[in-house]
């Protein structure tokens, strides 16, 4: 023990070259985690491989479980955190579906574990690639959904994430979205923290009067029916609603200690403070899409991006706040809501249900781009521009297009 | 902490066997607040199950009877900690929490001590849903955990359909005795115990129970805790709404389960079989299997059977007991004892 807080003393921060998947598992270790469980499914898998080499090193010290499917997976950590125990898991596509159960019931379990979500497109038929309607799929059920676009981001949301999540206010998990091969295997310079400012920022995990143990015997989820799953339900809905005040205290702090900043926690902006339209979108489609804006800068088109992180909490009123700004907003999904209102995307009808109640109401355009892993072009984006130029010109064009599309 | 070792177990908890009924501690620790059927003996599995295993205990229901009837909201039946898991997670509950609490206690984060982890499962949540989770359990050394299956061979608590542990012909609602066809369920029932224990060598406990011996069962409940690593006990319990007999009837057909050698009563420790109780008067010929005539009679699940469907059943049983590797638990022969290859 003497040696091992002597061995801490001596770290400081290294910067390391490695993919997003590495990203999380070093912060895994550097959160501690004691209960981790893998399954294999591809994108995400590679975070688990991570661990392992982690644990067979003697690097990191958790029990970790090879599971025999993925709902097991997400079962088995959810009864070690209710005992207690910081957990960790993940999954991909079909997997988290394949767990969608154990999903249901964590957040109504308030169970605040945190997993990773390589997404990739949902089967029939198989692609490896990235689409986000796995982790979209969970997005009514009190889960907080955060989708990053760098190996540091990764890292540092799963520090935050742990800490939001099991803040008592919360206690509620948190799933953190790396686009499948964009981000899980693509390399990035990370500057991984100290384990000190890691310890300063990221307090154990209490889980006070609903922790079950034979010293506190409680009985957890019984039969509440239509006496009092109503009022359950709405205790989970204030965990959901007091995580945005949590957020943003979590990344101030985060931005104290480590001295990286993240700006407003729920969205980045891009080239926004002169734009007169915007693209607003999820994930690694940020680096074409940044590439292309500055290619249309240099033409004297002011475009602008706005890339959400925090899907739930979703930071509507701020959110449709700054989108009023522009003079026409175009949404670009990595996902699909077949049958929804104007046959959109899950980002572009949550962000004209969150403009419904703003002042200034620009048109919002859909576009679906990018699904099965496919690439989003910057002929792509620059398309998608023009579209959103001409409808800001009083020109009206249809509310959902298919980008980037084989006819 | 040697981190080079393979499999690390905790220190289990050392539970005695109690030496008579009169010996049995009056604490309870499944109680009063249930609202089970008159008669049911999954209700006293879990009452025994609990005073067995005693105050330093984790018990995960997964959802079924023993789930819907026993937690009330506001009127739990249980003293010690539970918590609800899903049909399939008796396995992955068990392993969660035993995991958990092994973590923390190793890494100075919780107090050091043996802790009792049991998972009960029903007959569809065990046999059926949760199979492969507690396959997965029961290959995992590294835990000290029990997961009980209380078998009362449906879906009763959802309204009495078929598991793939309800006996062959029995009426269910998903199985109803019809005008053209009067067996609805024609599927030997999966023998489950025996499978687990042919399946997971490493697994060092896996018995057989009966709360008509309530003694017995309750020392396979401490022996299984005691053993340490993962283990596996598959409880028979007469259901009255399920069979469909008077509630008085529960402890007899249990008996009569057990004597007509439907059900055995066995241990598997460590790799070696052992009969117990009525089960080894039977093998030892000390007493006479009674024909399953009797035991099926006495149940409306079986009331639209013929003379020929009584038969096969019995033909089956007998087979079990004359013609199985060992009987109840290894359902084949070796070819070269086998009169119809040597023949």
């Amino acid at each position: 023990m003497a040696q091992a807080v002597a061995h801490r003393a001596e770290e400081t921060e290294k910067t390391a070259l490695i993919t997003g998947s590495e990203a999380i598992a070093v912060a895994c270790k550097l959160a501690d985690v004691d209960v981790i469980t893998a399954y294999p499914i591809r994108p995400y898998d590679t975070v688990m491989q991570y661990v392992a080499k982690l644990v067979a090193n003697g690097e990191f010290d958790c029990e970790y479980i090879v599971a025999e499917s993925e709902h097991s997976q997400f079962e088995i950590v959810k009864h070690a955190s209710a005992v207690g125990a910081r957990v960790f898991s993940g999954s991909s596509g079909v997997g988290w579906m394949y767990a969608f159960e154990a999903l249901t019931v964590t957040p109504a379990l308030r169970i605040p574990m945190v997993v990773m979500v390589g997404n990739r497109a949902l089967d029939d038929p198989g692609a490896f690639g990235v689409e986000h309607n796995d982790a979209l799929a969970v997005r009514d059920l009190g889960w907080q959904l955060v989708w990053v676009d760098s190996a540091q981001e990764a890292l540092d949301t799963a520090l935050i994430a742990y800490r939001v999540a099991e803040d008592r206010r919360v206690f509620l998990p948190c799933a953190i979205s790396c686009d499948g091969a964009f981000l899980t295997h693509s390399q990035g310079l990370v500057k991984i923290p100290s384990q000190d400012k890691v310890d300063a920022f990221l307090p154990p995990y209490q889980r006070g009067d609903l922790l079950l143990h034979p010293d506190n015997p409680i009985t957890i989820a019984p039969q509440a029916n239509e006496d009092w799953l109503m009022e359950i339900r709405r205790q989970t809905a204030a965990g959901m609603e007091r995580s945005t005040a949590v957020i943003r205290e979590a990344y101030a702090e985060f931005e104290q200690i480590f001295g990286r900043k993240y700006g407003n926690p729920f969205f980045e902006e891009y080239a926004t403070e002169d734009a007169d339209v915007v693209l607003v979108g999820m994930g690694t489609l940020s680096t074409p899409v940044k590439v292309a804006i500055r290619q249309m800068r240099r033409e004297g088109k002011k475009v602008g991006f706005v890339r959400v992180r925090w899907f739930r909490p979703f930071a509507a009123e701020e959110l449709a706040r700054t989108l009023g700004r522009f003079s026409a907003v175009g949404v670009i999904d990595r996902d699909f809501s077949l049958g929804s209102p104007h046959l959109g995307g899950v980002l572009a009808t949550e962000v004209r249900a969150a403009m419904y109640l703003a002042t200034s109401q620009p048109p919002v355009l859909g576009f679906i781009c990018g699904l099965g892993g496919r690439e989003v072009t910057v002929p792509d984006v620059r398309k998608m521009s023009d579209i959103i130029r001409e409808a800001a010109e009083g020109h009206p064009q249809p509310p959902t297009q298919w980008i980037g599309l084989r006819e | 902490m040697d981190t080079t070792a393979t499999v690390e177990t905790q220190p289990g908890v050392k539970l005695d066997p109690f030496k008579g009924v009169k010996k049995l501690p009056l604490e309870e620790f499944f109680t009063s607040g249930h609202r089970t059927c008159q008669g049911c003996e999954s209700a006293l599995v879990m009452k025994m199950m609990a005073k067995a295993a005693g105050p330093r205990t984790i018990v995960l229901g997964s959802t079924g009877c023993m789930y819907v009837a026993n937690t009330t909201y506001y009127s739990t039946s249980w003293v010690i900690p539970w918590m609800h898991t899903q049909l399939g997670s008796s396995g992955s509950a068990a392993m969660g929490s035993a995991a958990g609490l092994k973590a923390q206690m190793r890494k100075g984060k919780m107090k050091k001590e043996p802790i009792n982890v049991i998972a009960f499962c029903g007959d569809g949540g065990g046999a059926d849903m949760g199979l492969s989770a507690i396959s997965a359990a029961l290959t995992h050394p590294d835990y000290n955990l029990l997961i009980l299956m209380y078998d009362n061979e449906s879906y009763a608590n959802t309204d009495i359909q078929l598991s793939g542990s309800t006996p062959y012909g029995a009426h269910t609602t998903f199985s109803p005795p019809g005008a053209t066809k009067r067996i609805m369920h024609h599927r030997w029932k999966k023998n489950m115990a025996g499978m687990l224990a042919a399946g997971h060598p490493t697994c060092r406990y896996v018995a057989t129970m009966c709360m008509s011996y309530g003694l017995q069962g309750m020392n396979c409940v401490r022996k299984a805790l005691s053993i340490g690593g993962p283990t596996f006990i598959h409880s028979l319990d007469p259901c009255p709404k399920g069979w469909d007999y008077d509630p008085i009837l529960s402890h007899e057909l249990g008996e009569l389960a057990v004597a007509t050698g439907i059900w055995p009563l066995y241990e598997v420790k460590d790799g070696v079989v052992t009969l117990y109780g009525k089960t080894k008067q039977l093998a030892e010929g000390q007493s006479p299997r009674l024909p399953v005539r009797e035991y099926l009679l006495k149940q409306g699940r079986f009331a639209h059977f013929r003379e020929e469907d009584i038969e096969y059943f019995q033909k089956k049983v007998d087979e079990m007991w004359e013609r199985w590797l060992i009987p109840g638990v290894i359902p084949f022969v070796k070819d070269v004892e086998d009169e119809r290859i040597s023949a």
